[in-house]
C-alpha cells in the first residue's frame, strides 16, 4: 500500500458549497493547502482530523483506511494518530506547558513522570527549556506555536496537520519563526500539511502548493510553477507577487544578478524583497523618470488571462509582469521581443528573511 | 503625580451621581431586612435559643436536605446538562422548558406534583410502595426530593450555558491527541468549565438551603424528620418569636458567610 496521506475530500459545509479536494503527500514531504478565508480550508482540517465526517471520497494514511463512507468506515480522531497544530494554537488553559505538551502520552496510559520527562525533552528540543510550569496564557505567540508544535509531535503522529501556524503572529515574529517551524519540520519523518491562506509562507515551506478556492483545488505544482504560470486570476492575483531574495544595505537589495533600489533604507542583512506584478511597467525604449530601478531585458513569455497579460521577462533579473493588452498591441509586444522594465523603489516591499 | 493620576481615573470611571444614589436604594431592600432581624434580636438568651433541640434538629436537617440535593444534582443534572448541550434530538426545547419548570412555578405547586407522583397513592408511589415498603413523603428522602427538584435546574442552566460557550476545538484538540470520550470530558471539558460548574453548584445549594414550599407540600413539617431550617422558622413565628429570629440568624450567618467566601473565590476567576 501507499505510504503517506492519500485522499479524495468530499464533504458539504453548513452554508454553502461542498469541498472537493485530492490530497496526496509522501511521507518527508510538505504539501500546503492555500486559499483565501472561507475557500473551505477548515473544513478540509475537520475532515482529515476526524472532528467532521465526509460525504464522500475517502482517507487513508499509510494504506489504512481512516474514512470511507461508501464502506460506512469512520476512525475517531482519538485513533487516527493526526497531529494537529490548530490555527490559534488551542492550548489547553487549564494545564501548564508540560501536562499540554504531556497531553498525547498521558491519553494514552503512559505513566505521569515517564509522560513528564518525554514533555522537557521536547520542550527542550524546541528551544522552551524550563518553561514547563508556566500557564499558555504566559507564553508569548511564539512560544505557543512551538508549545503545539511539541503537544502534537510528542504522540508520534503518522501525519502532521498545520493549521495557520502562523496567523496569529505578528509581522516580525512570523518572519523569525517561519524560518524555525521549517527546521522543526524537517525533523518529522512523515507527511505534512500546511493550511495557509500566506502565499509566501505556503511557497517558502512546502514541496508542493495546492490552490484551493470556493470548496476546490484549482492549481497543484511547486512554488514556481505558480508563481509563474498562474492558472486562474485569482492565483495570478493572491501568488504572483515576485519574490526575491538578496541583501539589503543602504536602500539597495543585491541580487546574484542585479542590484534593487527599494523604500526602506534601514534594513540590512538577508532580505526577501516582494515586487507585485502591477507595479512593474514596461516600455519599448529606456524610459527617463522617478522609479529608480530600469533596465533592458527580453520578454520570455506572454499568457493572456481575460482582460490582463502577464509578462515573463528574462535576465538579469526574471520577473513577472501584469499589463492590459491593450498595451501589449500598442509596444507591439511578441514573445523574444526587447523591452525595458521600471519599478519604483517605494513599490518594493522588502523583509528580514 | 501618579496618586493624582488615579484620583483622577477613579473620578472618571464613576457613575453619575443619580445611579449612585439609586444603587443605595437598591443596597437598602437587602440590608434593611437584615438590620430588622438584627434589631430583634435576644442576644442574651442567643446561646441557650441556639442549643434547642429545635433549632439544632433544623440545622442538622437543613444541611442534609441542601448537601443531598447538591450532591444528588450534580451525579444526575451535570448530565443533563452534558445532554442538552452536545445531543441534538428532536425536543430539545421542550426539555430545555421543562428543566426551567421549577423555577416559574411557585414551589407548592411542584410540592404538590410530587404527591400526585410519588406519594403512597402516586402514580409510581404507589407501585413503589407495593414493591419495597418505602414511602417518600414525609421522610427526609422526601426532603431531599423536593429540594433537589426546586434547585437543580441553578445547576443545569449555568453547566449547560458555559458547555454551550467553549470552544469546540479544545475537545478536538483533545481527541486528536488520542484522548477518548471519557478522558477528553474528564480532563478537558470539566475542568474548563470548573468556574461555571461551582458557580451552579452554589447557586443551587444556596436556593436549596432556602426551600419551603416544594418540602413542606411533599415532606410535611415534622421535627427531628423533616422539618428544615426555613419550615422551623414558619412555625416558630407563630409560637415563640426568639426561637424564629434565633434559627434565622442561622441561616443568614451560614449563607453569606458560603456566598462571600466562595463567589471571591470562584467567580473571580469565572
Amino acid at each position: 500500500m501507499n505510504s503517506g496521506l492519500d485522499a479524495h475530500l468530499v464533504a458539504g459545509r453548513e452554508n454553502g458549497f461542498t469541498v472537493d479536494v485530492r490530497l496526496e503527500v509522501a511521507p518527508g514531504h510538505t504539501a500546503a493547502l492555500l486559499g483565501p478565508n472561507g475557500a473551505g480550508k477548515s473544513t478540509v482540517v475537520s475532515v482529515l482530523a476526524g472532528l467532521m465526517p465526509l460525504d464522500a471520497g475517502q482517507i487513508s494514511l499509510d494504506g489504512r483506511a481512516l474514512d470511507d463512507p461508501a464502506r460506512s468506515l469512520f476512525v475517531p480522531p482519538e485513533e487516527r494518530g493526526i497531529g494537529v497544530v490548530f490555527q490559534d494554537y488551542v492550548l489547553f488553559p487549564h494545564l501548564t506547558v508540560s501536562e499540554n505538551v504531556a497531553f498525547g502520552l498521558r491519553s494514552r496510559k503512559v505513566p505521569r513522570h515517564e509522560a513528564a520527562d518525554r514533555a522537557a525533552q521536547w520542550l527542550e528540543r524546541l528551544g522552551l527549556a524550563g518553561m514547563g510550569d508556566r500557564k499558555p496564557r504566559d507564553l508569548s505567540g511564539g512560544q505557543a506555536q512551538r508549545v503545539a508544535l511539541a503537544r502534537a509531535l510528542i504522540a508520534e503522529p503518522l501525519l502532521l496537520l498545520l493549521d495557520e501556524p502562523l496567523a496569529a503572529l505578528d509581522a516580525t515574529t512570523r518572519v523569525e519563526l517561519r524560518r524555525t517551524l521549517d527546521d522543526h519540520l524537517e525533523h518529522f519523518a512523515g507527511p505534512r500539511l500546511l493550511i495557509t491562506h500566506d502565499p509566501t509562507e505556503a511557497f517558502l515551506l512546502a514541496d508542493q502548493v495546492h490552490v484551493m478556492e470556493d470548496g476546490a483545488v484549482t492549481q497543484v505544482g511547486t512554488a514556481d510553477d505558480i508563481r509563474l504560470r498562474p492558472r486562474t486570476p485569482y492565483i495570478a492575483d493572491l501568488a504572483g507577487s515576485n519574490l526575491v531574495e538578496g541583501t539589503a544595505s543602504n536602500g539597495i537589495v543585491a541580487t546574484t544578478t542585479h542590484d534593487l533600489h527599494v523604500g526602506d533604507t534601514h534594513i540590512a542583512g538577508t532580505v526577501l524583497a516582494t515586487i507585485h506584478p502591477r507595479a512593474i511597467s514596461i516600455h519599448r525604449h529606456q524610459p527617463e523618470g522617478s522609479p529608480r530601478n530600469t533596465w533592458e531585458t527580453a520578454v520570455i513569455r506572454i499568457e493572456h488571462y481575460g482582460d490582463r497579460v502577464r509578462l515573463q521577462t528574462g535576465d538579469p533579473l526574471a520577473l513577472t509582469a501584469e499589463i492590459t493588452p491593450n498595451a501589449v498591441e500598442a509596444l507591439a509586444l511578441v514573445e523574444g521581443a526587447s523591452v525595458w522594465v521600471s519599478i519604483k523603489a517605494t513599490e518594493i516591499g522588502v523583509e528580514a528573511d | 503625580m501618579t496618586d493624582r493620576a488615579a484620583e483622577v481615573r477613579r473620578k472618571a470611571s464613576r457613575p453619575p451621581a443619580l445611579v449612585m444614589v439609586l444603587a443605595l436604594a437598591g443596597l437598602a431592600v437587602f440590608v434593611v431586612p437584615l438590620l430588622g432581624l438584627l434589631a430583634r434580636t435576644p442576644w442574651q438568651d442567643l446561646p441557650q435559643l441556639l442549643t434547642e433541640d429545635v433549632v439544632a434538629d433544623a440545622l442538622r436537617l437543613s444541611l442534609i436536605a441542601s448537601l443531598g440535593a447538591t450532591a444528588i444534582s450534580t451525579v444526575i443534572g451535570v448530565p443533563l446538562a452534558l445532554v442538552l448541550a452536545r445531543v441534538d434530538f428532536p425536543g430539545r426545547p421542550i426539555v430545555r422548558g421543562l428543566v426551567l419548570l421549577p423555577l416559574v412555578i411557585p414551589p407548592v405547586v411542584g410540592g404538590a406534583a410530587l404527591l400526585f407522583a410519588l406519594g403512597r397513592r402516586g402514580v409510581i408511589g404507589a407501585p413503589l410502595y407495593e414493591a419495597t415498603g418505602l414511602v417518600l413523603p414525609f421522610s427526609t428522602w422526601g426532603v431531599i426530593i423536593a429540594t433537589t427538584f426546586v434547585a437543580m435546574p441553578f445547576l443545569v442552566i449555568t453547566v449547560e450555558g458555559a458547555l454551550r460557550n467553549l470552544d469546540p476545538r479544545f475537545e478536538g484538540a483533545a481527541a486528536s491527541l488520542g484522548a477518548g470520550r471519557w478522558t477528553v470530558l474528564r480532563r478537558v471539558t470539566l475542568p474548563m468549565i470548573a468556574p461555571s460548574l461551582a458557580a451552579g453548584l452554589l447557586l443551587t445549594w444556596a436556593r436549596a438551603l432556602g426551600e419551603f414550599g416544594a418540602t413542606i407540600t411533599f415532606a410535611g413539617n415534622l421535627q427531628g424528620r423533616t422539618q428544615t431550617l426555613p419550615l422551623a422558622v414558619f412555625v416558630a413565628l407563630e409560637s415563640d418569636r426568639d426561637t424564629a429570629v434565633a434559627l434565622s440568624l442561622i441561616m443568614v450567618a451560614i449563607s453569606l458567610t458560603v456566598l462571600v467566601v466562595l463567589r471571591e473565590r470562584w467567580w473571580r476567576s469565572g
